[in-house]
Order: C-alpha cells, then sequence, then structure tokens
C-alpha cells in the first residue's frame, strides 16, 4: 500500500502552492487527439471544469503537476483520481505514462487517489479510468516529454528534432546523454496543459497494447499488505457497528452496561439509532457487538415493498417520465410483437465486506476507505461530522472488489464517526458479512416493456420500449448518502433523486438500442421514491435493459424464421458493431440452422456499452438438466472492441469476469425481504456462482483499434453476458423466462411446459 | 495462553480460547493472507491449511488447534521466492480484486499436495465451497492446474536427483 511520509506532503503542499509557470513554447500538434466520449457523466458533475477544451481529466485538474513528477533521482511519479478497484488499473495508468515520457515501466510508481495528493477525478464509475484518467495522464506525460527533450535541446545547443526520449534518458545526435533526473528542476514541469499533444503513434508502442502483469498481484498472492483490511498502524482499535434490524426500526432503549464492561471494550457508543463497539481486539469487539446488539430493543416499522408483487409494486409508484430516444417515423407494421421483464433487487456481494479506518489527530480526520471517490467522500464525511471540507482527508487503498456502491463509503463514515470517540486512536471499523448483504445500497429492481412494430419479413420498423427504475445512483453527494449519518441523532436526509436524461444513461443505460430501427421511442419511468436503499451496480441500467432487447431480439428472429445473429446483422448499420457481432459468431463456430447437442442451448447476444464505451458480443453455450432445471455454461465465446487498448490482458480479465458475474447474476440473483426486514443476509440466502456451473472456457477476442480513442471497456460484458445465457436457456428448453433470476424451479417448470 | 503452531514456526498467543483462528492469524501474528469474508463458513476467503487440511478458519476456535498445523499462504512462499501455487497464479494473471485468491490457494493447495493432476472436474468439485465474486473463476482454474504440472515437474526433478 502506498505510504506517504509527511516530507512528501509539504514538498507536494509547496509544489502545488507554486504559481504555475506557462510554457514557453508551443507544442507541436498531435499526431492524435484522445478525445473518448462520454465525459458529460457523473464523473464530472461535482468536479468544475476550468479547461474544457483539454482531453480527459485535464478538463477538471489542467497543470501537468497534478498529473505527474520526475524526480532527481530518474524516478516518476504518476498522480491519479481513478481507484485500483481490481480491474488492474493501477498497471494499465503507469504503461500509458511510461509508453509517453518514455521511461521504464519500473522507474514509475503511482500516487491516488488522495486527496491532498491526487486530482479530483470525481468517482471511479462508468468504465471511465482509462478514458478520463488515462487520457489526461497520456497527454500530461507526453508534454512533459517535449518539455524534457526541449530542455535537453537548449542545454546541448541542438535542435529538438535531432533529440530522442528513449529509456528515460535524452539521446543527441553525438550520443551525448542527459537523464531525465539530469534535466528536471523545480518547476520545468508544471503548469497548464495544452490541448493537443506529441502523441506517439501506436506503431511505436513499447508498453502499450503490449500484455503487462498486474502490478499488485504478487502481493495478493504472498499475504503482502495490499488491502485496507490489512493496515494495522500502531494503537489501532477495532470498532464494530450494531446496525438496526430493519431500514425502518428506531431504537427505543438500550443497556449499554454490559457490552461497556467486557473485556478489552474502550467505549460504547449511542447517537440516535447509531449503535457502535470499539474495543482493543477485533474478537472483543465483535463479541461486544452481539452483546449491545442483544441489549437493544428497536421499533420496528413495515417499509418494504411486496416482494411477491414487485412489478405491479414498481409500475403503479408515481413517476417522472423521461424521453430517452424520440423519433418516430412513418410506420406501416404488418404486425406487432411484445413483452415484458422483470428483475429484482440485487446486491454487490463483495466478498471482503466494507471496511473503514479513521484517526482524528489535531482536528484532522483521515479516512483511508477503498471508496471510488475520495472527494465526495470527504465532502459528505466533513458534513457529517460538522467541520470544514479540509477537516478531513480521504485516501483510498483497496478494499474487495466493489462493482459499484456499495458499503465501502459508509464504512469510511462509519470509522470517522467513531475516530471522534478516541481521539488520536486510528480506529478500524470492519463491516460483518450480514451488514454488507442487509445494508449495502442495491441495484433496484425494474421492469422494462418492449412492442415491436414489423413488416412482412418480421424486421423492426418500429420500436417502443419502457422502464420502470429508481435512479441507479445515490452516491455521496451530501452526508445524507452515508448510513451512519442517516442514524445518528442529527440525521441528514437523503438526497433526493432526481430524473436526469443524459447520453451514459443511468436506469436507462443501453435502453436505447443501437440497432438501426427507422421509429423509435424509449422512456424511463423514473420512480423518485426507493423503498429500498438503491445505487449503482456495473452496468447500471444496462444489464437490465440490454437483457431485454436481446431476449426480444432473439424472440424477434424466432418470429420470422431467422438466425439470431443473421437477425441481429439485419438491424446493425455500425460497423465496428458487425465486426464484433461476426468475430464472436465465427469463433464460436455459429451457424445459421445449427442445432444444439440433447439438452444443450446456444445463445448470442450484443451491445456497446452506454452506445458509446465498448463494443462486445458474446455467443455461449449451455446445458441445461431438464429434470432439475439446473443450468450448467459450457462455453463463451466473446469479442470486444475497446478501440486502443493498453494492457489486453487486463481487457481479456475484465470481460471474462463481467460475463461469469452476469451469468451469476441472471442465473441465481435475488435479494429478499418480508415486508419489514432484507431477509437475504448471507450467502445461503443469496447464492451466487459457484465452480460447479463453470463453463470449460471463456475466450475474449479483442479487435485492435490502433490509433482510435480508448473505450471502457470494465463493464462491456455485463448486459451481453446475461442476455447470451438467457438465449442459450431458451435454445435449450424451448421457452422463454421473461422474470429474473433463471432459477432452477424457473428453468424447470418452462423445461416441462415445453414437454 | 494458547501454543499455535502456524507455518512451521509455534507461538504463544494471548486470547481468549474461543477466539476464531482467522482473528489471531491477522490480529495476533499479523498475517494477511487469510481474509474475513462472512464469518459463517460459506465463502472460503479465510481457508488455512489445519495437518494440511482445508478449514475455515474464520469458524475454527483456536483451542481446538494445539499440538496441530496451520499453513497460510505466507507458508507457500514469499514474494521474492514464490511458491508453485503463487508462481502459477502470478504466472495465469489470475486475480481481479484478488481478495477471495489466498483462500482459494490453501483449498487448491490441499487438493496439489494429495493430486498434483487433479482433472478439472475433480479441481471444480474441489473447490466448490470458495467463492469469487469478479468471475475470475476460469483463471483460478487455469493457476492451480498451471502449479499442479509445476510441482510434478519439482517432484520429478527431485526424485531424478535422489534416485
Amino acid at each position: 500500500m502506498e505510504r506517504v511520509t509527511l516530507a512528501d506532503l509539504n514538498r507536494r503542499s509547496v509544489l502545488f502552492g507554486t504559481g504555475a509557470l506557462v510554457l514557453a513554447f508551443t507544442l507541436k500538434p498531435a499526431l492524435a487527439q484522445t478525445k473518448s466520449p462520454g465525459d458529460e457523466t457523473q464523473n464530472f458533475q461535482a468536479v468544475a471544469q476550468p479547461a474544457p477544451e483539454l482531453p480527459g481529466s485535464l478538463k477538471t485538474n489542467p497543470n501537468l503537476e497534478s498529473w505527474l513528477r520526475v524526480e532527481a533521482s530518474g524516478k516518476a511519479t504518476i498522480f491519479t483520481g481513478k481507484a485500483e478497484l481490481g480491474q488492474g488499473i493501477k498497471t494499465a495508468l503507469l504503461q500509458i505514462a511510461a509508453e509517453e515520457l518514455k521511461i521504464p515501466f519500473e522507474r514509475l510508481s503511482l500516487v491516488g487517489p488522495d486527496t491532498v495528493l491526487s486530482p479530483n477525478e470525481g468517482y471511479t464509475a462508468g468504465s471511465h479510468s482509462i478514458q478520463d484518467s488515462g487520457t489526461a495522464i497520456r497527454h500530461a506525460a507526453a508534454q512533459a516529454r517535449e518539455i524534457l527533450l526541449a530542455e535537453a535541446g537548449r542545454r546541448l545547443s541542438v535542435p529538438v528534432e535531432q533529440l530522442r526520449a528513449a529509456d528515460g534518458a535524452i539521446t543527441g545526435p553525438g550520443g551525448e546523454k542527459l537523464g531525465y533526473g539530469e534535466l528536471v528542476s523545480d518547476h520545468l514541469i508544471e503548469g497548464r496543459a495544452q490541448p493537443t499533444s506529441k502523441l506517439t503513434a501506436p506503431d511505436q508502442f513499447v508498453e502499450m497494447g503490449k500484455p503487462r502483469r498486474r502490478i499488485d498481484i504478487p502481493a495478493k498472492v504472498t499475504g503482502g499488505a495490499a488491502y485496507i483490511q490489512d493496515m494495522r498502524p500502531d494503537g489501532m482499535l477495532h470498532g464494530r457497528i450494531v446496525r438496526p434490524p430493519s431500514p425502518g426500526a428506531r431504537l427505543q432503549a438500550v443497556d449499554l452496561s454490559q457490552a461497556e464492561t467486557m473485556p478489552g471494550v474502550v467505549k460504547v457508543i449511542r447517537d440516535g439509532n447509531f449503535l457502535a463497539v470499539i474495543a482493543d481486539k477485533e474478537w472483543q469487539a465483535i463479541k461486544a457487538m452481539r452483546a449491545l446488539s442483544a441489549a437493544a430493543q428497536w421499533q420496528e416499522t413495515a417499509t418494504l415493498p411486496d416482494m411477491a408483487d414487485l412489478p405491479a409494486v414498481l409500475m403503479a409508484m408515481p413517476a417522472d417520465d423521461g424521453i430517452v430516444a424520440d423519433k418516430r417515423g412513418p410506420v406501416s407494421a404488418a404486425r406487432s410483437e411484445e413483452a415484458t421483464f422483470t428483475r429484482p433487487y440485487q446486491i454487490h456481494g463483495s466478498i471482503g465486506p466494507s471496511c473503514g479506518l479513521a484517526q482524528l489527530v489535531d482536528g484532522l480526520t483521515t479516512v483511508w476507505t477503498h471508496t471510488q471517490g475520495v472527494y465526495p467522500d470527504q465532502k459528505a464525511i466533513a458534513q457529517m461530522l460538522g467541520v470544514p471540507i479540509e477537516k478531513v482527508r480521504c485516501i483510498h487503498v483497496e478494499g474487495s472488489g466493489c462493482y459499484g456502491h456499495n458499503g465501502a463509503d459508509d464504512a469510511g463514515a462509519d470509522a470517522a464517526l467513531l475516530a471522534q470517540v478516541v481521539p488520536g486512536r486510528p480506529v478500524r471499523v470492519q463491516w460483518m458479512r450480514e451488514q454488507e448483504h442487509a445494508w449495502e445500497p442495491f441495484s433496484p429492481g425494474m421492469v422494462t416493456k418492449v412492442r415491436a412494430g414489423l413488416d412482412d419479413k418480421g424486421n423492426v420498423v418500429d420500436w417502443n420500449y419502457e422502464l420502470w427504475s429508481n435512479g441507479h445512483n445515490s452516491r455521496p453527494g451530501t452526508a445524507g448518502a452515508l448510513l451512519g449519518a442517516q442514524h445518528i441523532a442529527k440525521a441528514f436526509p437523503l438526497d433526493a433523486q432526481k430524473l436526469q436524461i443524459t447520453p451514459e444513461g443511468n436506469g436507462d443505460r443501453n435502453s436505447n438500442p443501437l440497432y438501426a430501427f427507422p421509429s423509435r421511442h424509449v422512456v424511463w419511468h423514473f420512480l423518485a421514491d426507493a423503498p429500498i436503499r438503491v445505487s449503482a451496480l456495473r452496468g447500471l441500467g444496462a444489464y437490465m435493459n440490454v437483457f431485454s432487447i436481446e431476449n426480444f431480439m432473439d424472440d424477434l428472429a424466432s418470429k420470422a424464421g431467422a438466425d439470431p445473429v443473421e437477425y441481429r446483422l439485419r438491424h446493425l448499420d455500425d460497423q465496428r458493431a458487425r465486426d464484433v457481432v461476426e468475430r464472436a459468431a465465427r469463433n464460436f463456430g455459429w451457424k445459421a440452422g445449427q442445432k444444439a447437442p440433447e439438452d444443450h442451448g446456444f445463445g448470442f447476444a450484443f451491445a456497446r456499452y452506454k452506445n458509446l464505451a465498448a463494443y462486445c458480443a458474446v455467443a455461449m453455450e449451455v446445458k441445461v438438466e431438464k429434470e432439475t432445471g439446473r443450468v450448467r455454461l459450457i462455453r463463451a465465446t466473446s469479442a470486444v472492441d475497446a478501440g486502443e487498448v493498453v494492457n489486453p490482458d487486463g481487457v481479456a480479465n475484465q470481460v471474462q469476469g463481467g460475463i461469469i458475474q452476469a451469468a451469476s447474476w441472471t442465473l441465481y440473483e435475488a435479494a429478499t425481504f418480508d415486508r419489514t426486514r432484507i431477509t437475504s443476509v448471507d450467502w445461503s440466502t443469496y447464492p451466487i456462482m459457484r465452480f460447479d456451473a463453470l463453463p470449460q472456457a471463456v475466450d475474449v477476442d479483442i479487435i485492435p483499434r490502433p490509433g482510435t480513442p480508448f473505450l471502457g471497456a470494465g463493464e462491456c460484458g455485463q448486459g451481453p453476458g446475461g442476455a447470451a445465457v438467457a438465449n442459450a436457456i431458451t435454445n435449450a428448453i424451448g421457452r422463454r423466462i421473461y422474470d429474473l433470476p433463471l432459477t432452477r424451479e424457473k428453468v424447470r417448470a418452462a423445461a416441462q411446459l415445453r414437454a | 495462553m494458547v501454543a499455535l503452531t502456524v507455518n512451521g514456526k509455534t507461538h504463544q498467543v494471548d486470547v481468549d480460547p474461543d477466539t476464531p483462528l482467522l482473528y489471531v492469524l491477522r490480529g495476533e501474528l499479523e498475517l494477511n493472507a487469510a481474509k474475513y469474508g462472512c464469518g459463517l463458513g460459506q465463502c472460503g476467503a479465510c481457508t488455512v491449511l489445519v495437518d494440511g487440511e482445508p478449514v475455515f478458519s474464520c469458524v475454527t476456535p483456536v483451542l481446538v488447534l494445539e499440538g496441530r498445523k496451520v499453513t497460510t499462504v505466507e507458508g507457500l512462499g514469499t514474494l521474492e521466492a514464490p511458491g508453485p501455487l503463487q508462481q502459477a497464479f502470478i504466472e495465469e494473471q489470475a486475480a481481479q480484486c484478488g481478495y477471495c485468491i489466498a483462500g482459494m490457494m490453501m483449498r487448491a493447495q490441499a487438493l496439489l499436495q494429495r493430486n498434483a493432476a487433479a482433472t478439472d472436474e475433480e479441481i471444480k468439485a474441489h473447490m466448490e465451497p470458495n467463492l469469487c465474486r469478479c468471475g475470475t473463476h476460469m483463471r483460478i482454474m487455469a493457476a492451480i492446474k498451471r502449479a499442479g504440472k509445476l510441482m510434478q515437474t519439482a517432484s520429478a526433478a527431485s526424485t531424478g536427483r535422489t534416485g
């Protein structure tokens, strides 16, 4: 884990305090302008854009010194506001920096996210890290290299054209060599970045586009200190929270005395509905938590919706309608088809429950957290504590994979609350499994309804799509987004969710198909009231919308007597989309008129994530045991176009994982609850994918697109991965199931209906 | 005081005897590899070996471990000299977040030391108790198979030398 000394901090503060040095020369025009689409996202909402003309996150942090520093030692430090969440970005960002700065990878180190040290890049979300941070680092590194070349030219009295940057040094025409460390002086690489950079041409790449082993994996497989859970600062205490038994519960009475007298207990805290213990050792904290929980009396209220009737409940809720697409042409449909799809609430289900660590020293609360957004959390935690924002510092440390907004921010806030009670002592708060399952923000339940007008060949001439969903983003925001802040006596209200239609989408993400339908209408019935706490899960609405569209496309293909792949291609104009569809089909051995072996099924699905990030097509084979309804994945073949790819193995790992994870969501996952309590509180009540259902192979074929913008790839497999499983099951049993998840019981019932 | 042998070293630890092994490993011995995942024996993130057999350290009180040998990922090798499983997980890049991986490795170790040539089906059946949420399963499978091969090679080499 990154350890930052006070000396580093001071140096950095001094660096930040110096006036920006305007570069005295103009950089050469860019070879390529890596302007990636979709900058107007949740990532940038909270961050001012002083330089909208600059690429990537340079828009929000335009100065070169925000991104990199070349040391006199010849090493360089790269600063990022994007967090390693297991997606491998630490490695990929350094690959980009090494490529453009022309420095060996090994001489680079990465710092951030940290509200003192790193640029504010909002959230690490939406497959944006390479697009935003990678683009900024690429340009900053390229511009720094040009500054170093210019400085070497000045010192050697040689025109820059005759100099070459490589391996962390500049070499002149006569072989004279100046290391970067010799060239840098205090303020050499500072000031506002230029809008264009002299970027390295893809055919010159030595680092980008090459598979590189991730720098974080060795520690993770040898017991190194790799996670926030592994931090043990001197004097650390262990905190545990006693959460209410249900979302609507109020604390009536509690006897603190038993917990207070237990061995090792340092403090027992009651603040409104917020109950916690602090102890010397972790097991002591857990035992005290249990005692405190048993001593608490709660008044519970039934606030949860009727799970058995969830689709009707959602469709009956008051809704604001947002028009996602409205392009109506003259339509002469011969006939029409329609379908309704439903999905339950689902959870992130990190294997490691959330953890936070905080320490109050001289009025400054430092919070170590595996949040996706250190800056938003800094603001929300400061508000919760009632202190100025500069009295809170948030530092990212890796946690278990989060897949979106899980309990990370809340655990950080919990730790910050506990740290106030024991000034000077670091307090580590580890959530229990049942707390993570019950209290993390869920991914919302959804209903989608699609109606297609068809011509006499069965092709779509008119497309109507509606979705009912809460917003999929309740991140901080204000203190009200933090669970602890909702429970303390001076409770903060939740931020009201508002309907917003953006190019990237939210609940409506990917609700507008990429297919070239001549007439279309897409509407999001936005549900402002959230009876269950919800927020962002990997892909937001994209998973359910792609699931619905791609299942329905298969229905339509079947009605038209067409092969599912050929039917999709009929409706696809976008060449890059066609390429991934054709590639996945070819690699799979897909043939029109094919018949899967007995009890097997073939399924296909496609989407371009957000309609503006990576393209992904998945072909899947499954085996269904009709007597039991049990589904096993046999093999999956995917093709991906992620634009310029930095670390191909990283993209492959993400897409493979995404397909497996989406298969788990599709086959098994539903949060459960009665009208008062969440009842899916562990892995037996919320089952996920296990080894026995695994395929033999999940292939990822990355279509190279050198010289094109980065297209976020981390979430592109979620939609197609899930839909391909469903289409394969349908192919195997001859009936479609419209209600997620496709559990054993539902598959068995559907298979028997067919029989 | 409980006497606990971990990775070949015996420690006297001053904890309540009902303390699960996991908290002793992490809290008292400052070993990072075994992870808290559920505290219920449902996910396998805390898996370690006790006398060569995989156990959930989160639900195993230390008092039953006196005189028994505990092995954690730290006992498989080091950053500088990784053991076969560690080497294989690095070579296969078999991690995303990596939080489940130490538990996966220990369960795999139990299988491979018995049968380094385990088949796909044997590996899947053996790994069934352990959960991964990132969907890294395919690479975990590949890494276990690779480690098995590394172990077979090492064992053949040492047999060759001694025989």
